[in-house]
């Protein structure tokens, strides 16, 4: 069989000119099929940035709540009460809002504040500067160094600001997995610091962030919670709450779709149209095969192969160009939103497949229709 | 020349349905023997093409069997059929129907490859019968670049590789001028026909008549005349 696929690989990539449609249709494709869907993943990951910067395993919101930034504050006893459930190590409060600063100049600039408990400092970020027990000192916030700092000026530690008309201090400067999505700079400071400087309402808890005593008590604690009227959600399905809402109730999910189904359309337009020409070109010689003696399997073998070579080149070129136009955007955009994931790389090969399957299915018909009799009247 | 190699006996074939039902063959029994060459002559549309189909397990016939070298052609199951044509007959088409994307070597090891033959044996293999076709110097040639009668040469070498038992010739020399034509059918004459081979020629080019050890004669899908041709022994 090798032989005959050595052929069928010669027939291909010789035919230069249809080769390269066919290998441009579908690289085409992929990389549109991947660019559209990473740049989903990518600010799909940002929405999460702050749960999965946070770290918690658990966390309790009110029922209404779909994304992060959206929190409804929680009341006290919540706390309390999550705090004496079977199956909880401990539980701490956690403080997520937006402010605005006034910046060294004059100018203002919308921020993310996000408020640690006092006692633990549980999901405080990895310093890159300056110490964290500094975060109790008079004023001290720790700023994010991520894409989003130039937008403070530039802060250094010592770097002063007012907020709410409370002076704030950068005392140290963090790194963070991911930053946010809507471009805002993120501090974090002590929940009380945070409380006492952001407006708000009768309850101050955005989340409680729970530590399990092992995996299996997060379905007691989940139950547990749901008897309070309130969710218990791991950071997992937390993140794939805030994904949903963005892909079915902001409009974005749909555009996302309809751009994928038109890069899969145009993938299988250019493919499907070239195989099936290249395949009705040598039709007269796949007759000829079949009457020297070629079985319906080879015959068969040889247009898969074909197809499934194109395919695999198409995909791998596709996704190379993607990475490089990804590479080369966040040269200039550090905060470009895009990332490749598994997903992304899955859904592309599937939909590569899927190409590579009609196109072949049309031309596999047209060979196994061919009668080996019509090439003496040819 | 030996005792029958093909013997197709009552061979019908209806082409069409209903009122359009028309017959192409009509009840022919023929045989040849091996080392010999036969001519399947007649006007177009008398059913020459129809039956070198049945007869080379290409067409099944409605009616009728074919025995080549003792086996019941089309007893066979598809597969076993398919088997048949690449172990024991060679064509050469009437348009060659060679890969105009391979090189001419790669278009000669065709049968051999499909006969699971290594890459580089049936390479070398296919070299070797070049050289028997005085193509030798052309063999990493893509077929396009050769003449019409240098590609009959590589079509007949082709269906020479893998050393069948009946070649079948689907009008020869319809694609050539009269000179090279003839020095085709002289070369498969020569060279091509053994004692151990039939070569069968379907043909409405007369002037290659004077080859052919018998000529059978078509008109309206019957055989109306069989003679001995100038070259019969």
């Amino acid at each position: 069989m090798r032989g005959i696929l050595k052929i069928a690989y010669k027939l291909l990539v010789n035919d230069r000119g249809k080769f390269t449609a066919l290998l441009m249709g579908i690289t085409f494709a992929v990389f549109l099929m991947i660019q559209v869907t990473s740049m989903f993943a990518g600010m799909m990951m940002k929405a999460s940035a702050t749960v999965s910067n946070t770290g918690a395993r658990v966390w309790v919101m009110d029922r209404a709540v779909n994304n992060v930034a959206g929190s409804i504050p929680l009341p006290d006893y919540v706390l309390d009460a999550v705090r004496s459930m079977p199956g909880v190590r401990y539980a701490v409060p956690f403080f997520s809002g937006g402010a605005l600063a006034r910046l060294h100049d004059g100018t203002y600039q919308a921020v993310t504040v996000i408020g640690l408990d006092d006692t633990s400092l549980y999901g405080r970020p990895s310093l890159v500067q300056g110490r964290i027990e500094d975060i109790y000192g008079e004023n001290g916030f720790i700023v994010v160094a991520d894409e989003e700092l130039a937008k403070l000026g530039n802060p250094k530690i010592g770097t002063e600001f007012e907020i709410n008309d409370h002076r704030g201090v950068v005392v140290g400067m963090a790194k963070v997995a991911a930053s946010g999505l809507f471009g805002i700079p993120t501090l974090y400071t002590t929940l009380s610091r945070a409380i006492q400087y952001i407006p708000s309402m009768r309850y101050t808890m955005s989340y409680v962030l729970v530590e399990p005593a092992s995996a299996a008590a997060i379905p007691r604690i989940k139950e547990a919670v749901a008897h309070l009227g309130y969710d218990a959600l791991t950071e997992r399905e937390f993140i794939d709450r805030i994904t949903v809402f963005y892909k079915y109730r902001t409009g974005m999910g749909m555009n996302i779709l309809i751009m994928t189904i038109i890069s899969f359309i145009v993938g299988l337009s250019i493919s499907g149209q070239t195989f099936y020409t290249f395949t009705l070109e040598n039709l007269d010689r796949f007759g000829a095969l079949k009457a020297i003696g070629a079985k319906r399997l080879e015959l068969v073998s040889m247009i898969l192969f074909q197809a499934g070579v194109t395919a695999a080149a198409g995909y791998g070129l596709g996704i190379g160009l993607c990475a490089l136009l990804i590479a080369l955007a966040k040269l200039r955009m550090p905060d470009y939103a895009s990332v490749i994931t598994f997903g992304n790389l899955g859904l592309a090969f599937g939909m590569v497949l899927v190409i590579a399957a009609i196109s072949s299915y049309i031309a596999v018909r047209k060979v196994l229709k061919i009668e080996p009799f019509e090439i003496f009247r040819t | 020349m030996s005792e029958d190699a093909i013997r197709a006996q009552g061979l019908s074939k209806w082409f069409g349905d209903g009122a359009a039902r028309k017959c192409a063959v009509s009840d022919v029994t023929l045989s040849a023997s091996f080392g010999e060459m036969l001519y399947i002559v007649g006007p177009s549309g008398s059913g020459k093409t129809t039956l070198l189909s049945m007869i080379s397990g290409i067409l099944r016939p409605d009616q009728g069997s074919v025995v080549v070298e003792g086996i019941d052609v089309w007893k066979l199951d598809d597969d076993r059929i398919a088997d048949f044509r690449l172990r024991t007959v060679g064509f050469v088409f009437q348009d060659f129907h060679l890969f105009p994307r391979l090189s001419t070597v790669e278009n000669v090891a065709i049968p051999l490859i499909l006969r699971r033959r290594a890459w580089d044996e049936a390479i070398g293999e296919a070299r070797r019968v070049l050289d028997v076709v005085g193509l030798a110097g052309h063999a990493d040639l893509p077929p396009g670049k050769l003449s019409g009668g240098e590609q009959q040469r590589v079509a007949i070498a082709r269906a020479i590789v893998s050393a069948p038992d009946m070649l079948i010739f689907d009008e020869p020399t319809a694609s050539l001028d009269g000179d090279t034509g003839r020095k085709i059918v002289e070369f498969v004459k020569r060279e091509v026909l053994t004692e151990h081979r039939s070569v069968l020629i379907v043909t409405h080019d007369s002037r290659i008549f004077e080859y052919a050890d018998r000529i059978v004669k078509m008109e309206d899908g019957r055989i109306v005349d069989i003679e001995k041709g100038a070259h019969r022994a």
